[in-house]
This record gives C-alpha cells, sequence and structure tokens, in this order.
C-alpha cells in the first residue's frame, strides 16, 4: 500500500524506513520459531513425503524407487492386520471414551461450585499420571492369575478369571479400556466448560415450556454442544488412529498380532527393520486419511460457527 | 456469590424447582453420589493403591492385592529403588529434559506471539498460518525424518542423539502453546502498545516492559502444560534418549521393570507420577481452566 505513495523511493531508502519501523527486529524475534519450525517440523514433514519414495541403504545417497515402497507396504499382509486393529482399537476407543466424558459432564455440571472442582480435579488426575506409568500399572491390575487385582474384584461377583492381555480376543478391549481412563479426563473437561458456557435463559425457557431434566439435556444442553462434540470425536479418531504407548508397552502387539496397530507396524518398519522408505510410506497412507478427516473437521466446523 | 441474594440464582440445567421435588431430588443425590464414588475410585483409586502396594512385599501384593492396606511397611522398597535401579538419576534426567522443553516452550511460543498477535508484520499471516497447519498435519509422516534430522543436523551434520537438545529443540516446536500465547496477546489493550510506540519504544523493549509483565498468568499456563507433556512423553524420547546417562524415566521404567522385583518397581512407578501429581495438586486451578480453554482456542 505504501509503496504507491513512495514509488520514487530507491529500494535502499526503502530497506532503511522497513529497519526504522521495526521490521528488522520483528523479523529477529521470529527467528527462533522459524528455527524451531523450519528443522523440526516443517523441514520433517516434507522429507517424510519425499522418502516415501526412496530407498535408503545409509552408505550411498538414497535413491528414487518411484511407487515401490507403498507396493511393498499394500503387499504386507501384515497392514490388512494392523489396519483392522486400528479400526478396532477406534471403533471401541469412542464406544467406551466418547459417551462416558460426555455423561460425566452433564452430571458434574449440576453440582456445587466446590464439589465441581473436586470432581473435575480427580476426573483429570489419570491424565497427569504419565501414560508409561499408567499402563505398567494397569499391566498389574490385569494379571491373569486368580488373585490379580481386577480378576479378585470380579471374582467377588462369580465372574472370571478372565486372560485380559493374555488371550487375542480380550487384549484389544483391555487395552481400549485403559486409554480410555487415561483420556477422559481431558475430554470431560472441555464438554464441562462448555456446559457452563450455556446460556441459563435456554435452559429457563425450556423449562417453561415444560420441559423435563432429560428432554433440558437432549434439546438444549446437546444442541449447544454441538461444536465441541464435534470437534471432540474428530480428535478421538485422529489420536486413536496413531495410538503406538499402550499396544507396544501393553502387549507390544501380540497376542498372536491381535494388538499390533498401523503406528506399531511402522515403528516395526523404521527401527527394527531399518526400512526407511516402507516406515515413511505407511505414515504418509495413514497421514492421507487422517487429512481427509481434518479437512472434514475444517469444513464443518467452519460451517458450524457462523 | 449467589447465596449473597436468594433471588437472581445462576442456574444451569437444574432449577430450584427442579429441586424441591422430592423424586427429581432423590434421584439427582443418587447420581451425584455415584459420580463422586466413581471419580475417587477411577481417579484417586489406582494412584492410592500403588502407594500403598509399594509398601509391601512383592509376595503381599501378588497374594492379595486387596490387603495392601494393611501392612503398608516395606520402607525397604524405596531404599532399593534409589540404590539398585538409581532411580534419582532417572528422575533428575527427567528434571532436566522437562525443564529445558518448558524453557524452549516460552521462548519460542512468546517471542512467534508476539510477532503474529502484536507486531503484526505482512508476513505474520503466512507465519502463522505455517504453525497453524502444524496443528493438523499428523505427526506420523515427521516421525523418521525427525529422526533423521537429529542424528544428522543438516548443515552442522552434529549428532543430537542422547543429548537433551535433540528432546529440548523438538518439543519446542509446539503450535499448540502458541495458539495459547495468541490467543491472550491480541486480547492485551491495543491501545497499551500504540501508547507505547508513540513513546518511541522499540518492538524488545516494549515486549520486555508491557507485553511479558501482562502476560504472567499465561505464561505460567504453558510453562506447566509444557513441563507436563515432557514428563509423560515415551516415543520419541525412547528414540533420542536412549543412552542410560540421559534416559527419563518413562523411558527407564519399562526397561527396568523387566529386571527388578514387583514391590521395588511399584515403588519406581509412584516416584516416577509424585512430581507431576504434586504440580497438579498446587496449580490445579491453572491448570483446569487452560485445560477447558483449550476447546474455546479452536472455535
Amino acid at each position: 500500500m505504501s509503496t504507491s505513495i513512495h514509488r520514487a523511493s530507491s529500494p535502499r531508502e526503502r530497506i532503511i524506513r522497513w529497519r526504522r519501523r521495526g521490521g528488522l527486529s520483528a523479523l529477529a524475534l521470529a527467528l527462533p520459531v522459524l528455527i524451531v519450525f523450519g528443522y523440526f517440523s516443517w523441514k520433517p514433514l516434507v522429507q517424510g513425503v519425499v522418502m516415501a519414495f526412496q530407498k535408503w541403504n545409509f552408505v550411498s545417497d538414497p535413491t528414487w524407487v518411484g511407487l515401490s515402497n507403498f507396493q511393498y507396504v499394500l503387499a504386507d499382509p501384515l497392514l490388512a492386520v494392523a489396519v483392522g486393529n486400528t479400526l478396532l482399537f477406534t471403533v471401541l476407543a469412542l464406544a467406551f471414551g466418547f459417551p462416558l466424558p460426555l455423561a460425566l459432564a452433564v452430571a458434574v455440571s449440576t453440582l456445587r461450585d466446590r464439589t465441581r472442582r473436586l470432581a473435575s480435579f480427580l476426573a483429570y488426575l489419570p491424565v497427569i499420571v504419565p501414560p508409561v506409568v499408567a499402563i505398567l500399572l494397569w499391566k498389574v491390575f490385569y494379571d491373569p492369575s486368580e488373585s490379580g487385582l481386577f480378576n479378585s474384584v470380579l471374582a467377588a461377583v462369580g465372574l472370571g478369571p478372565f486372560p485380559w492381555l493374555n488371550a487375542a480376543a480380550s487384549a484389544m478391549p483391555s487395552i481400549v479400556l485403559e486409554a480410555t481412563w487415561a483420556g477422559a479426563g481431558t475430554a470431560t473437561l472441555i464438554y464441562l466448560a462448555a456446559i457452563t458456557s450455556v446460556r441459563p435463559e435456554l435452559y429457563e425457557a425450556a423449562e417453561l415450556d415444560g420441559a423435563g431434566i432429560a428432554s433440558r439435556i437432549w434439546h438444549v444442553t446437546f444442541p449447544q454442544l454441538r461444536t465441541v462434540i464435534l470437534i471432540m470425536l474428530l480428535l478421538q479418531v485422529i489420536g486413536a488412529a496413531q495410538v503406538f504407548a499402550e499396544p507396544y508397552l501393553f502387549t507390544g502387539g501380540g497376542p498372536q498380532n491381535a494388538t499390533l496397530t498401523v503406528m506399531l507396524l511402522l515403528y516395526r518398519y523404521a527401527f527394527t527393520g531399518g526400512d526407511y522408505g516402507a516406515a515413511t510410506a505407511l505414515g504418509v497412507l495413514l497421514a492421507l486419511v487422517l487429512a481427509a478427516l481434518s479437512a472434514l473437521y475444517l469444513v464443518i466446523t467452519r460451517r458450524w460457527s457462523e | 456469590m449467589s447465596r449473597a441474594i436468594a433471588e437472581p440464582e445462576s442456574r444451569g440445567l437444574l432449577s430450584r424447582h427442579d429441586l424441591r421435588r422430592p423424586g427429581t431430588s432423590i434421584l439427582v443425590r443418587t447420581i451425584h453420589v455415584l459420580v463422586l464414588v466413581g471419580v475417587v475410585v477411577a481417579g484417586a483409586g489406582p494412584l492410592a493403591w500403588l502407594a500403598f502396594a509399594s509398601l509391601n512385599t512383592t509376595q503381599e501384593v501378588l497374594r492379595d492385592p486387596f490387603a495392601v492396606w494393611f501392612h503398608a511397611d516395606e520402607w525397604s522398597n524405596y531404599t532399593a529403588a534409589f540404590g539398585t535401579i538409581d532411580i534419582g538419576r532417572y528422575l533428575l534426567n527427567t528434571v532436566v529434559f522437562a525443564v529445558g522443553a518448558c524453557l524452549a516452550n516460552l521462548i519460542v511460543s512468546t517471542s512467534a506471539a508476539y510477532v503474529i498477535a502484536v507486531l503484526r508484520p505482512r508476513w505474520g499471516g503466512v507465519l502463522s498460518g505455517a504453525i497453524l497447519a502444524t496443528l493438523f498435519l499428523p505427526g506420523i509422516v515427521s516421525l523418521v525424518p525427525l529422526y533423521l534430522t537429529v542424528l544428522d543436523l543438516p548443515p552442522f551434520g552434529v549428532n543430537l542423539q542422547n543429548t537433551y537438545w535433540a528432546a529440548w529443540l523438538p518439543a519446542a516446536a509446539n503450535a499448540f502453546s502458541i495458539l495459547i500465547m495468541v490467543g491472550f496477546f491480541r486480547s492485551l489493550p491495543r491501545e497499551l502498545i500504540e501508547a507505547a510506540r508513540l513513546d518511541g519504544a522499540g518492538n524488545l523493549r516494549m515486549l520486555w516492559s508491557i507485553v511479558l509483565p501482562l502476560s504472567r498468568p499465561i505464561l505460567g499456563v504453558v510453562a506447566l502444560l509444557s513441563i507436563i507433556a515432557a514428563w509423560k512423553d515415551y516415543l520419541w524420547p525412547s528414540l533420542v534418549l536412549a543412552d542410560a546417562s540421559v534416559q527419563p524415566i518413562s523411558v527407564a521404567l519399562p526397561i527396568v521393570g523387566k529386571i527388578t522385583d514387583l514391590s521395588v518397581f511399584l515403588a519406581a512407578l509412584f516416584l516416577a507420577t509424585i512430581v507431576p501429581v504434586v504440580l497438579f495438586m498446587v496449580f490445579s486451578k491453572q491448570i483446569l481452566s487452560g485445560v477447558g480453554a483449550s476447546s474455546g482456542l479452536k472455535d
């Protein structure tokens, strides 16, 4: 804009004026973010896509191999297993982990201030526990023997003993149970913040129209939360699709590959097999799926926040 | 607040009228009790069990996990955790990792948010767009190249593996911290900035004597969240801080667990949770409001 007025000025004068207005120090202040993001965020993202089309052998420079990394990954029989398991994890994580925080947040929102703070604190406590500690502790809880902690609780009501992580059928649900315990606090707090910002007049009006409590939750609370609910749903899906620490530390992918997830397969390609091409190709494929979800998320939230 | 004058009660889902009806009142109270018992058992239960179990012998824990409350006196587990498995060193490593990650986060997010939200240069939009984009692009694509970058940092060819820089610097590339800071800086009164500019204050001086002093609460939130995030991190530090001399506790625990007696290991697990849990107890108000506010930022 200003260039039209100062068209006559030389480039040198323009640079001096830019410096006087603080343009140089603004650039200097942006250096930390440019360097850190450049090296550790933007460059690896671009390089990840490039590497998916290369072969690395650590002796000479990487060579271009076209689509062969993708062909290799797609032909790997373990891929279908991993995709299936990741889908199972995602579905179970949503089935356990989506309604629970929402219901909990609604219930907690009706508590008095003091008790509400206490309940929020307790609900968020598992999120603060380092995941590795939580997983290793739950591994003790999942002790398949009769005197295991969960088994002795269930034995009191005449159930079990269950094999938990030791059987292919129950390993994944066991992992999801712990992951839900570890993650529900975040969603609960976000829902709670959204619920407390619902305008009281809306409840007032609904009540005057004769709406009971359940009907108010359904017709006032949930519609007011729809943006947040949608965001949380998609974030949960995106998070679940990249699950790593739980299957890696609980079962290492077993038994009989029943908990081998896509992320675990990627880790094996890269850090057990040293096949960086296959690992990045798998990463690109998963990223494409998640990017499609993110795009959907952007479109819908933009439409709804208008 | 609402207690002072009963009339303009700030209501939520439930009204006074609801609670006056005996049936509803009993139902609501039952749900409240169930919810409170539920969050106590699920939230505090596992940690409480860990605290008590870590003071039992392995045989006692294995024989009856629900009897651990009654004979919690095996303090030698903690002596052994500090002695034989040297848990103190891993805790110290975690502190170094977390504090460095926190400082790096603060430096990068403050300067970036200051440029984007206050200085607003012409290229500010491009910068914030490029930062925001990383929130939506899944990190899995960059895991392997990030690892290779750390092994051989171009153009210097330095290998950062097993130095804390390998964990600090990537932790600072945190779009979320920048987003929180930008949101806060945007809410600062613009007149203050204009007035300082008229007084001839340079960019750095404005940052130092006006913006930063006003931002103490938000700096605290970003600092806390980054410390807790570093304490919880596993996959990345397991790749770049693999040497026992620099291993944070999360990386060390799964390895230590394979060769340690259960009771001593439970003591180690408990020690690993103390710092984040105490931080959370002291700063729960800031952390809980920070988490709640994070949804508003994404709208």
